[in-house]
């Protein structure tokens, strides 16, 4: 009896690879607990994975434990689908899990990133995980842990105010560029992962969850869809995204998404390309919608 | 006698038997303590009686000093009224809080904490306790106003402009970190940020003290017209009866953690009563 009791309470026998099946349900259990508390840090008891901490452990956890045989996975590093880091994630996790690779936005159940949402606007059902390197919005501001648990349980945020605040005074304007923080749902200020200021509106009412997670410290948060996540910003101070007048995609044309200088062959920066390799691809062949994701548009940044 | 419709008192703050124990907390600490045995130290349990059955009223409007020596106990009564730690008896009541009907005593730390916003504002001697030095002296200001929920950046500098031209402070120097302020100025800027959220209730605690005598009379000099102007009730801690004579109108005089005088501070002053009161005006006098 109590040898079958064990047998059901151990769950499915361990699978060979890289993650038991017990650490990925503790992670689903606070993947959960933070969307049932939208923007909430919850702890959770990071494993080491077979990446260094900071390198995105956090976010192989998090896709680890969502994954199954038929689940299509896309990983990007910055826009690619292509890059070093994006490529050995997702064989990674294929290898492990025996899902499939997946490049466009569209078709992926899970995607996994760290510096971009991508522009293709997010469907109900797909579940985007952030890396996160830095999880604590406060870190900067009190350096005492327990403060900052303490701020965040009464919700006294003045001290990130009188920071944007200092920052005004001293810089003309709020500088934060990536990470830039957030107050969800009224409740919560959130950090995001480094993503620029212009997939930061991407996140309010989105369709599909976002599941953050810093393996380094060891914190799990989300955003649920149909969530408030609004820029934290004075009210005569609009919140205004990272615009280049003029420039344009090299490749696609677009002046309507995130674009990145790159180099030429002597080295120098001179051309613009998307940031979103898969988006550009697409709008090249006239396979992406006229309007990407709300980044950039809906807040009304002013050139 | 008693109403169902309570009307709001006529005080601002009320302080009832209110106590605060270091140590065992029992009764058994409170025997043989006293001005009267001539020691706070509990002879049965070591308990440090820091104050006990402390009570007064202020009014809107009025000052109303504590003072004597060091150890006294002057500074804990303040420290439990503005909630930086919890009093182990009695009752402390804020017109602003229900009415007056409210113990804050027994209010739970965040709650306790909110009060800070807009009930009660402190000025501690230290202006390191109630400033942040790395920051800018707007910015301490803008801290309780954002904290109360001021959302626009330009209000917020209005705001702190016309709190530090109000104590005297060059608007020059609003965007200068308060580390690089003087000592009279920063305390001069704590004095304009606890005002910030016009609170009915501010706290001094030993607001000169640490100054030198030129710098402390202006900084009186400004305590005294901004008690005047804005209406406040004000509780002055101090171990100096030059500030008490002119700030306050009342004043209760403690020792070994027991007020053991209380009246009118100009009468006080002229007449003392109780021998320690006698020794402390005639060392004033000095």
């Amino acid at each position: 009896m109590t040898a079958q009791l064990t047998t059901e309470l151990a769950g499915p026998p361990p699978s060979p690879g890289i993650f038991d099946e017990l650490s990925k349900r503790e992670i689903r259990r606070a993947m959960l607990s933070g969307i049932a508390i939208p923007g909430y840090q919850v702890p959770f008891g990071s494993r080491e994975m077979p990446v260094a901490r900071g390198w995105g452990s956090g976010g192989l956890q998090a896709t680890l434990s969502l994954v199954g045989e038929d689940s299509r996975l896309k990983v990007i590093d910055q826009g690619e689908d292509a890059g070093v880091n994006a490529s050995n994630l997702r064989r990674l996790v294929a290898a492990h899990a025996g899902c499939t690779e997946e490049t466009d936005t569209r078709s992926a159940d899970i995607i996994q990133s760290r510096h971009r949402i991508p522009e293709q606007p997010l469907r109900d059902g797909q579940v985007l995980v952030l890396q996160v390197p830095g999880a604590e919005p406060l870190a900067g501001i009190v350096r005492d842990m327990d403060e900052q648990r303490r701020m965040h349980a009464e919700a006294d945020y003045s001290k990130m105010w009188v920071r944007l605040y200092e920052d005004i005074v001293h810089n003309g304007l709020i500088t934060e560029a990536a990470g830039y923080p957030v107050l969800v749902e009224g409740r919560y200020i959130m950090t995001p992962s480094p993503i620029p200021r212009w997939d930061v509106p991407k996140m309010n009412d989105s369709e599909a969850i976002t599941v953050l997670s810093a393996g380094r410290e060891k914190r799990i948060f989300a955003v649920p869809p149909h969530t408030r996540v609004v820029p934290l910003t004075f009210d005569d101070r609009p919140f205004e995204v990272e615009r280049t007048p003029g420039a344009a995609c090299r490749l696609c044309g677009s002046q309507d998404t995130y674009i990145v200088q790159e180099p030429g062959p002597d080295g120098t920066f001179s051309a613009w390309v998307c940031s979103d390799t898969d988006f550009c691809r697409r709008r090249r062949t006239g396979d992406a919608p006229a309007a990407p994701a709300a980044g950039g548009t809906a807040q009304g940044g002013t050139a | 006698m008693s109403s169902t419709t309570v009307a709001p008192p006529r005080w601002a703050l009320k302080a009832e038997g209110l106590g605060r124990i270091y140590g065992v907390q029992g009764p058994e600490s409170l025997d043989g303590t006293g001005p009267d045995f001539g020691t706070a130290v509990s002879p049965a349990t070591g308990a440090v009686v820091a104050a006990w059955d402390i009570g007064f009223e202020v009014e809107p409007g009025e000052a109303l000093g504590i003072i004597g020596e060091s150890g006294s106990g002057k500074s804990t009564v303040m420290r439990c009224i503005a909630g930086d730690e919890t009093a182990t008896a009695g009752r402390i009541a804020l017109r602003g809080v229900g009415h007056g009907a409210v113990n804050i005593r027994e209010l739970d730390p965040p709650a306790r904490r909110k009060l800070r916003l807009d009930q009660i504002a402190v000025v501690y001697q230290d202006p390191a306790a109630g400033l942040n030095l790395d920051v800018t002296a707007g910015g301490n200001i803008a801290d309780p106003l954002t904290a109360a929920g001021w959302r626009s950046y330009q209000r917020i500098r209005d705001r702190a402009a016309d709190l530090l031209r109000r104590v005297e402070v060059p608007l020059s120097r609003m965007d200068d970190l308060a580390r690089t302020f003087s000592g009279g100025m920063r305390q001069r800027v704590q004095i304009a940020r606890a005002l910030a959220n016009e609170p009915p209730v501010l706290l001094l605690d030993e607001p000169t003290t640490g100054l030198d005598a030129s710098v402390a009379a202006g900084v009186l000099d400004l305590l005294r017209t901004l008690l005047e102007e804005t209406g406040v009730a004000a509780v002055v801690v101090s171990h100096d009866f030059g500030v008490i004579d002119m700030l306050t109108r009342r004043v209760v005089v403690m020792r070994h953690g027991r007020i053991v005088e209380s009246g009118l501070t100009d009468q006080l002053l002229e007449d003392p009563q109780h021998p320690y009161s006698q020794q402390l005006v005639a060392a004033a006098r000095g």
